[in-house]
């Protein structure tokens, strides 16, 4: 006999890989083993994601990290307050461009080893020598306007003397159509989540030139994004739900689970696409196109290095991209908002009974660890970074004012 | 010329639904309606166009890309919004129920575009049923027939009246507290299994 579950909970996700601890938290037994009968709906769009969050037809979702702050400070159609208790993954996306653009880059010094500042300077010089000879702008896509992808695609080309308002132009295409209009001359590169770039060098269409883990070491990526109001309703069932969750990312982690997990995620009610396909990801290990192949450390954390915390500083940084690329305008208002989305707080009180090491603080200074560094509350058993940006630059949540001032805007990298 | 509509523009990759929205929309007096199924090129069909209000289907993959083309004001010349009016939240729910968004140019007045949102939210939800009752009757024919195979194959194997055979599935249906297409499935399928008793 079963016993119906304590918490009903419904939530909403994309088919993308690092949807995989919410998952395998409800494939796998993790929510159930919490009293929680969690029901997940696969959506086609991150604006129906926002939509069916807003209306209350999910408690909960699979979001991009920054979408949760755009629902909160009204830059959505429908303005609803969501906070963020959860971290689901770091790293996971690459920059990939088309054999045309890589031939170009590599004329101008670009090596098949994914460094940012080499591939930058390239891509620097083909952008330059293309607009000598009065060629159009190449465009590149991401996969949303409030999107990690958006804002590391216009960092990386910003530290590299590249303006991503005037030099390029920005599209935005669904994660599963990049291939193909990459392929198809639609688009010159994008940044997008694994399995998106692999599959463009499997066919034989794409050069991988870098990727989020070396652009910014172990930064944030998908949360769970969750209404506001029915986290205040359902205490218990939010405290139990990211217990499952916790289970579940250690279950993802673990390098002995990989193969279950890739054939998890490749059944067709999830990604739908061959397991083969999934291991990139999970290895680290990627084929970056003309036989070219490298590892990369902590290509995609889903548990290790404190990845599920949601640090206040992640969700500030987001802010400050929001504010540098004219998507908000900063006002003490706005920085009270996005300080309060994240919420540290539900984490540590939900995850305290199990014992397990939690960082004492709610943001850290992103870019201060050069190396894996030992914190923690219970026999420093936690590690954290590296998370440096590839270009020395410190973001110190404390000094935001000067971190904004000092932002290189469209206007000034024009000159 | 004189603008006695609004231009609408849906986008539906769904040509059924597509057209059963259009003739709503003519028949409401919208002569300015164009339906597009492919987003390929949109970008300049919009600016031929220029639509007053724009009607989505939710489950189109390409919505965030649609939006971000909106917001941007390159492809329309006057800023887009979504849904007829943010306060309205019983219509903003009612379309996202029903599976379909509006795209409005900021300013238009809400009693112009209301209708058409109402309109675009009852067709779809139209829709929905008659997509619902087609798939009951498809499923209602299968199991039909699936207890047909199950009395012929009791017919043949006990020897029983037609008559016989049907009570005796309806019979093991009640004690087994299931449905009688269920207990005819499973009967096939062993059946199938077994081999030489059915030679359909």
């Amino acid at each position: 006999m079963s016993m119906a579950a304590a918490h009903q909970i419904t939530a909403g996700f994309m088919p993308l890989f690092d949807s995989a601890v919410l998952v395998a938290a409800s494939e796998l037994g993790f929510a159930a083993r919490e009293g929680i009968e969690l029901t997940l709906h696969r959506e086609t769009s991150w604006a129906n994601i926002r939509d069916r969050i807003a209306i209350g037809h999910f408690h909960l979702a699979h979001m991009l990290g920054p979408m949760p702050l755009a629902c909160s400070l009204g830059l959505t159609p429908i303005a609803s307050e969501t906070i963020v208790p959860f971290s689901l993954s770091l790293g996971g996306n690459c920059v990939t461009v088309s054999n045309a653009v890589w031939d170009g880059m590599a004329a101008h010094g670009a090596e098949p080893d994914l460094d940012p500042a080499r591939a930058g300077a390239a891509l620097g010089a083909l952008i330059r020598e293309r607009a000598t000879a009065g060629r159009e702008p190449l465009r590149f896509a991401v996969v949303h306007p409030h999107s990690g992808h958006n804002y590391e695609l216009r960092y990386w080309l910003a530290a590299c003397s590249i303006d991503p308002e005037r030099d390029i132009e920005i599209v935005i295409v669904p994660p599963p159509f990049m291939a193909d209009a990459l392929a198809a001359g639609r688009i010159d590169g994008y940044c997008v989540g694994e399995p998106w770039n692999s599959a463009a060098v499997a066919a034989g269409t794409g050069h991988i030139v870098t990727v989020k883990a070396l652009l910014w070491r172990n930064s944030p990526e998908k949360v769970v994004g969750v209404r506001k109001a029915w986290a205040e309703e359902n205490p218990e069932a939010l405290a139990a739900l990211l217990r499952a969750l916790h289970h579940s990312a250690r279950w993802c982690q673990d390098p002995a689970n990989h193969a279950e997990l890739a054939a998890l995620m490749a059944g067709s009610g999830f990604l739908g696409l061959p397991a083969s396909v999934q291991m990139p990801i999970l290895t680290g290990r990627l084929k970056l196109g003309g036989g070219a192949e490298r590892a990369i450390a902590d290509f995609f954390v889903p548990f290790d290095k404190a990845a599920n915390f949601p640090w206040k500083s992640h969700a500030l940084w987001f802010y400050t991209q929001m504010v540098r690329w004219g998507q908000l305008a900063h006002t003490p208002e706005n920085l009270a908002i996005a300080w309060n989305c994240y919420r540290p707080d539900l984490y540590r009180s939900a995850l305290k009974p199990l014992g397990v090491a939690l960082p004492g603080a709610n943001a850290k200074v992103e870019g201060a660890l050069k190396a894996a560094t030992p914190v923690g509350s219970a026999g420093a058993s936690l590690l954290l970074g590296p998370d440096g940006f590839f270009d020395g630059q410190i973001f110190d949540p404390d000094e935001i004012e000067a971190y904004i001032a000092g932002q290189k805007h469209a206007d000034s990298l024009a000159q | 010329m004189v603008r006695s509509s609004l231009a609408v523009l849906v986008i539906d990759e769904n040509r059924i639904r597509a057209s059963i929205i259009e003739a709503g929309l003519r028949e409401a007096g919208h002569e300015r309606v164009t339906v597009i199924h492919d987003v390929a090129g949109i970008a300049r069909r919009i600016a031929e166009i220029e639509p007053d209000v724009i009607v989505i289907d939710l489950e189109n993959p390409n919505r965030d890309m649609l939006e971000n083309m909106f917001q941007l004001s390159r492809a329309v010349k006057r800023p887009i919004a979504m849904f007829v009016d943010r306060s309205d939240q019983a219509s903003i729910e009612a379309a996202v129920e029903a599976g379909v968004s509006a795209y409005v140019v900021d300013g238009l007045r809400q009693e112009r575009v209301k209708p058409i949102l109402d309109m675009a939210v009852s067709r779809f939800n139209a829709f929905s049923r008659m997509a619902r009752e087609l798939e009951e009757a498809r499923s209602e024919l299968e199991s039909r027939k699936v207890i047909d195979r199950a009395k012929g194959i009791l017919m043949k194997s006990r020897g029983l009246s037609e008559e016989a055979a049907y009570t005796l599935l309806r019979k093991t249906a009640m004690n087994q507290n299931r449905k009688i297409s269920d207990i005819a499935q499973s009967l096939v399928t062993a059946a199938g299994l077994l081999g030489p008793l059915e030679d359909e």
